[in-house]
């Protein structure tokens, strides 16, 4: 999972990268609205954690912006002022959920996982594909039940590819779900990851399509 | 409660009550004195009439009709006819025995058995004879009267019906008023948008432009409130939830170099409370006390000096005090130019944002300190002491209030401050200024 987060205190924001990360995303931190703007239009992410008061405007503009051009990538407004009226304007902006400082790291967490899942159309907690079981809030994965031992890489390679079951992912797509812009990516690791896969939950479930990518096949 | 409805009525009912009094008066007068002059008319030709018929010698007496009952306007005139000797010749049925006035000739009034008549008499030497027709004064009086009644008959009617007119018609005049009465009523404590003085009466419109300045003042002190209540809830509840973060952090990694760097995450920010919490305080201090109008002077120099060694001056930053300031004696107390002092020159450092100079000189008029920062955008200049209020080019570890507190501080020692950008290169230049 790729999280964008856009807070401009120091220490939130090294909190949020370290906490978020320990939860598994991949999380890219920015602290300006020109900043936002430039990499929510270079890069797709399946999240964005976003403060309100940001020291070139306001963090509505950004939000109100990304609904204007039909962006649907799902927001989670941090926010110093919660009340009522402030949560209602926030989320009437286009905002999927809300969060007043000072928060809870568990639960700021599990409600970037429950937008970020409802950004990709499910409903329920886990990812399933065939006899494969994924729950991305415990890195747990299952074949027919049994546990599989997977690492945090490996399960958020499987997890890209189980989130939409029979689309092709580009090697770039993966890559980019892995990485933050600061990471040094290795050239090979996307294969590395996808031949250990093969090897924990069977050579049949991901398909290699030569030229474009990688992709999960399909019911048997 | 006085009722603007019930006092135009009472004002508009006594007004019409005094001029119809006044009518009623004029055409008294009026038709009393014409009354009077037709009436006189009358008895001097109704004397004539008699005196011609005595002087043809038609009459030597008088009939003696039955006397009618005298209701009404019958019988009106008397007539008495005498000798110049003093004899009764002959009288009108209805007239008293007695004469009716003296032996002059002409109109006279006298009192005859207990009721006034006016008379108008004709002496005939020739004939010997005096006529006298008269009439009787009470009979006016009733005629008048009777005219007069007829007159104020129909008003006793109209007056009511007047009152109903004008109470309808004042509460169809008052109908815009009670409408923006209506208007003001129905809005919750939100709403402060103009009312509209468009259909609203010439007379109505002073109160409601008054009425739309005082809800603009309000609305625009609400918007201040909450921009104030807005910075503060920032940057009082984001390093509480960078602490609350990084401490979750630290109890759950269980690696050595997270949970390292999540604590010293947390005595940063601890740093940063502290900070915030002294300079809260300050603030506190600065607002309750009055303003120290005789404080001890205190040199510039030996401050500054002062302030630059405690401060934490970050590495590539150098810092020059003007020698001139050396035994500059600055007024205000050594509390608030501390406070002045140590605020401006935290600012400047934590603006530099790398290496850099900061000077502090001496000025015509007081003392001023020049950074190598970003400076401040010229749209935030004057916003940059309210506050909690951070501009553009924040910098990480501030908290809004220092040039709040310096600009607070440099009043309560009898100067004021003034930021400008630099005109020479980038940075931000902060004059104290006594006057």
């Amino acid at each position: 999972m790729r999280i964008l987060v856009v807070e401009d205190d120091p220490v939130l924001m090294d909190g949020l990268k370290v906490g978020l990360g320990l939860s598994g995303a991949t999380v890219d931190e920015v602290s300006t609205c020109a900043d936002a703007r430039a990499a929510l239009a270079a890069t797709r992410f399946d999240a964005v954690v976003l403060d309100l008061m940001l020291p070139d405007g306001s963090g509505l503009d950004i939000l109100t912006a990304m609904r204007a051009r039909e962006d649907a990538t799902p927001v989670l407004l941090l926010t110093a002022l919660d009340d009522t009226g402030d949560r209602v304007r926030g989320l009437d902006a286009g905002a999927d959920d809300y969060l007043g400082k000072p928060f809870d790291l568990d639960e700021l967490a599990a409600r970037v996982r429950a937008i970020a899942r409802r950004g990709q159309g499910r409903a329920g907690p886990t990812l399933k594909a065939g006899a494969l079981e994924l729950d991305p809030a415990t890195f747990a994965a299952r074949l027919d039940g049994q546990p599989v031992a997977l690492s945090r890489r490996e399960f958020a390679v499987l997890a890209a590819l189980m989130e939409r079951p029979g689309v092709i992912r580009s090697k770039n797509e993966i890559e980019e779900r892995l990485y933050g812009w600061q990471e040094e990516v290795e050239s090979n690791t996307v294969e590395v990851h996808i031949h250990n896969l093969r090897a924990k939950v069977g050579r049949s479930l991901i398909e290699t399509v030569r030229g474009l990518g990688y992709r999960l096949r399909g019911e048997p | 409660m006085s009722s603007l409805r019930r006092r135009l009525f009472l004002i508009l009912l006594a007004a019409t009550g005094a001029i119809w009094l006044c009518a009623v008066g004029w055409i008294y007068s009026s038709s009393r004195s014409e009354l009077e002059r037709v009436l006189d008319a009358r008895l001097q030709e109704a004397a004539r009439m008699v005196h011609s018929l005595v002087a043809d010698g038609n009459i030597a007496t008088a009939a003696r009709a039955p006397a009618f009952s005298e209701t009404g306007y019958e019988r009106q005139l008397s007539c008495q006819i005498w000798s110049l000797g003093g004899q009764l010749v002959a009288r009108s049925s209805g007239a008293p025995e007695e004469a009716l006035a003296g032996p002059a000739e002409g109109f006279s009034q006298r009192e005859v058995n207990g009721e006034d008549w006016r008379v108008y008499t004709i002496l005939d030497s020739d004939k010997g004879v005096r006529v006298m027709v008269g009439d009787r004064v009470g009979l006016r009086d009733r005629l008048v009267w009777d005219l007069m009644a007829g007159l104020l008959g129909p008003v006793v009617l109209i007056v009511p019906l007047l009152g109903l007119l004008i109470w309808v018609s004042l509460g169809r005049g008052l109908r815009p008023l009670e409408a923006v009465a209506r208007e003001i009523a129905a809005r919750d404590g939100e709403d402060m948008s103009p009312v509209s003085p468009a259909d609203a009466p010439a007379e109505v419109r002073p109160l409601l432009e008054a009425l739309n300045g005082l809800f603009g003042k309000v609305e625009a002190a609400r918007l201040h409130e909450r921009e104030v209540t807005a910075f503060a809830a920032h940057e009082l509840r984001t390093p509480l939830a960078g602490l609350k973060t990084q401490a979750q952090i630290a109890l759950s990694a269980g690696e050595g170099a997270t949970r390292e760097g999540a604590l010293r995450q947390i005595l940063v920010s601890v740093d940063r409370a502290a900070r915030l919490v002294r300079q809260l305080l300050a603030l506190a201090k600065l607002e309750a006390n009055p303003p120290q109008s005789a404080g001890d002077s205190v040199d510039a120099g030996a401050l500054l000096r002062e302030i630059v060694q405690q401060a934490p001056t970050p590495s590539g930053v150098d810092v020059s005090v003007d020698g001139a300031l050396d035994g500059l004696a600055l007024r205000g107390g050594r509390e608030a130019l501390h406070l002045v002092l140590r605020n401006l020159h935290e600012n400047a450092v934590e603006h530099m944002g790398g290496a850099g100079h900061i000077a502090w000189r001496r000025t015509e008029r007081g003392v001023c300190v020049e950074d190598e920062g970003p400076g401040i955008p010229p749209e935030d200049l004057p916003l940059v002491m309210e506050r909690f209020y951070r501009g553009r080019h924040r910098s990480s570890s501030g908290s809004g209030l220092g040039l709040t507190i310096a600009c607070l501080a440099a009043e309560r020692a009898g100067a004021r401050l003034s930021l400008e950008n630099r005109t020479d290169r980038a940075g931000l230049r902060a004059e104290v200024i006594w006057t």
